[in-house]
């Protein structure tokens, strides 16, 4: 699966037994429990997504019925959050690879001499992880607001027109989603390069291969588990995020994406059929993007 | 799977490997002539680690804001809010920060104990349905916190369950499990079967074996997968947002007050929590790097 990049400890061969009394007894409480509070909550979804409006009923008010054509309705009103949802989400991972390869190749090779200096950079990677995201993400709001230094200079250099805003715009969003999940590319890609064996990037060299075709004949396809694991491990959270894209973070009114409507479904407005359909039409549509994109990387054994 | 959920894994990757002395070390050759690649490399590491550390010094910095209500402009420095955190509002971000400790702690317990479970019985034993298995413990990763959350709450609306502190802990320890088992499964296959052959054949009982030679051997797999788990309940706020009713957590009260002004005691919180975090890290790896070098070099 995705996450065996992370493991490190090397396996011992074991002879797994038979006792398949005691296996039962170890696996039943955890699988009862992700049954009952995982699988069944999706089944609930998929009838909450169906339901229709209760006769006479008030608001938030529905009966189980097969009203398919709720499907219809969220994607007609809400194709624009659908679509920025996975255009978003597809350009924070991009940016966020470009950022971390060069981050992790320095941490994972250049460093190797270094036990204590890896050490230390690998916490510095993760150090994002142990203060609130909502935080960072105010934190980025306010020093990239329009009276902020780094806007007021930028307008001030004429590289920015007067009027313009930062905050509040589709690059800000992406800005903030790419922020938020570069340790999750970083470290995925820092597993794989730091077990690099460099006498292949030698070999390359040696048959007259110039340092950018070694990199790109060489470096990439050896270290493609970790950017696989990365992109995935990045681009899942960033479709569903809803935080990055709200009002009162670095989003505006334009900029909201599923992870808003769904949201504002449920808990404000209500409308329990919507937002399960959404919920439904994004799972349904990561699960299918994954898979395609695992089977196009050629590496199945990553699931 | 969420993004802090995910933040974890990495996490629990990381102290996992913490046992593990390095096994090889493969030294980048030195070349006669100095590159381009030899001083631009080092040169983007630091910005990139300026440009991560940005949001975090900033909330720290501005934790000692003398503001008055919103914490948006800077007026001036004082050690208040840091020695008064709970006196702002009646106590409310400190209330919200005691809800998250307690639902971090018990989802903490439940997870740990049902996912470890699960890990030892992947690796050691053999049993029918194993693929749909796997497949039931990936899953609640690879989907999106929104759609766990809402999940969850029309599960909670179509039987009736009122949203408490409860429901927030049943929603962590769910989507804790997976961690869990992740990070413990490497450990028990790391684990030799023969260690536990010699327990039994000097004639411990199957639990005396177990408590002896197993647990002990898998600790630091377990206490890997607990800050985990924890780290990954204290910081969630999507799955929280759905499941919680009108309790607080500390996130959700950064979210709520979002629109009106953090005040700088949230902020306060965070640093103390990220110092905390960061002490406790920076210990571990140094230790663990200094250890390998020792064995290293006795070896």
């Amino acid at each position: 699966m995705a996450f065996a990049a992370f493991q490190t400890a090397e396996a011992v061969p074991q002879a797994p037994k038979r006792h398949s009394r005691i296996a039962l007894l170890l696996l039943l409480p955890g699988i009862a429990y992700l049954m009952l509070f995982f699988l069944a909550p999706l089944v609930s979804l998929l009838l909450t997504s169906l339901q229709a409006p209760r006769e006479f009923g008030d608001i938030g008010q529905f009966d189980y019925a097969f009203n398919w054509q709720n499907y219809v309705t969220v994607v007609q009103s809400y194709l624009p959050h659908i679509m920025r949802s996975f255009g978003y989400a597809l350009a924070a991972t991009v940016l966020a690879l470009l950022f971390s390869y060069p981050l992790a190749y320095f941490i994972g090779v250049k460093a190797r001499r270094w036990p204590m200096l890896q050490a230390l950079m690998l916490v510095l990677v993760i150090a994002p992880f142990f203060i609130s995201f909502l935080l960072r993400t105010l934190a980025w709001k306010q020093i990239l607001s329009d009276e902020s230094f780094v806007i007021t200079s930028l307008k001030a250099l004429s590289l920015m027109a007067p009027d313009a805003h930062f905050t509040g715009t589709p690059f800000a969003v992406i800005f903030g989603l790419t922020y938020n999940f570069i340790p999750f590319m970083t470290l995925p890609l820092y597993t794989t390069l730091e077990r690099l064996d460099l006498r292949y990037l030698e070999a390359g060299g040696d048959l007259y291969a110039g340092p950018f075709t070694v990199f790109r004949k060489v470096t990439v396809p050896l270290s493609m588990p970790g950017i696989v694991a990365g992109t995935l491990l990045t681009f899942i959270p960033a479709a569903g995020d809803y935080v990055n894209a709200s009002r009162d973070f670095l989003g505006g009114t334009d900029t909201q994406m599923m992870g808003n409507v769904i949201e504002a479904n449920f808990l404000v407005l209500l409308n329990y059929p919507a937002a399960a359909a959404l919920s439904i039409i994004l799972m349904a549509a990561i699960l299918v993007l994954v898979g395609l994109y695992v089977k196009r990387a050629g590496t199945e054994d990553l699931l | 799977m969420s993004g802090e959920a995910q933040a974890g894994a990495v996490l629990g990757g990381l102290v996992e490997s913490e046992q593990q002395p390095q096994q090889r070390v493969l030294r980048t050759p030195r070349r006669g002539r100095v590159g381009l690649g030899d001083w631009l490399l080092p040169v983007y590491t630091v910005i990139a680690f300026v440009f991560l550390l940005i949001p975090i010094a900033y909330t720290f910095v501005f934790s000692f804001n003398d503001s008055v209500k919103s914490n948006i402009a800077w007026r001036g420095f004082t050690f208040d809010k840091w020695l008064n955190v709970c006196n702002v509002e009646g106590g409310a971000v400190c209330e919200a920060f005691g809800n998250s400790v307690v639902v971090g702690l018990a989802a903490t317990v439940l997870a740990t104990t049902l996912g470890t479970m699960i890990a030892i019985a992947l690796v050691r034993y053999r049993f029918r349905a194993r693929g749909a298995i796997s497949l039931l413990l990936f899953l609640p990763m690879a989907t999106p916190e929104v759609v766990l959350g809402a999940g969850l709450a029309a599960q909670f609306l179509a039987v009736g369950v009122a949203k408490d502190m409860t429901t927030i802990i049943i929603a962590h320890t769910m989507f804790c499990i997976s961690f869990v088992v992740v990070t413990v499964k490497a450990r028990v296959a790391s684990l030799d079967p023969a260690l536990e052959e010699a327990g039994r054949d000097l004639y411990g009982s199957p639990a005396q074996v177990f408590w002896r030679v197993t647990f002990p051997l898998l600790l630091p797999g377990i206490v890997a997968a607990a800050l985990l788990s924890f780290a990954l309940s204290f910081d969630d706020f999507i799955i929280t947002n759905f499941n919680s009713g009108s309790v607080s957590t500390f996130p959700k009260y950064v979210y709520i007050s979002a629109s009106r002004g953090i005040p700088a005691e949230a902020n306060v919180i965070a640093s103390a929590v990220f110092l905390f975090a960061l002490v406790l890290l920076i210990v571990a790896q140094v230790s663990r790097t200094a250890r390998a070098k020792r064995l290293a070099r006795i070896g």
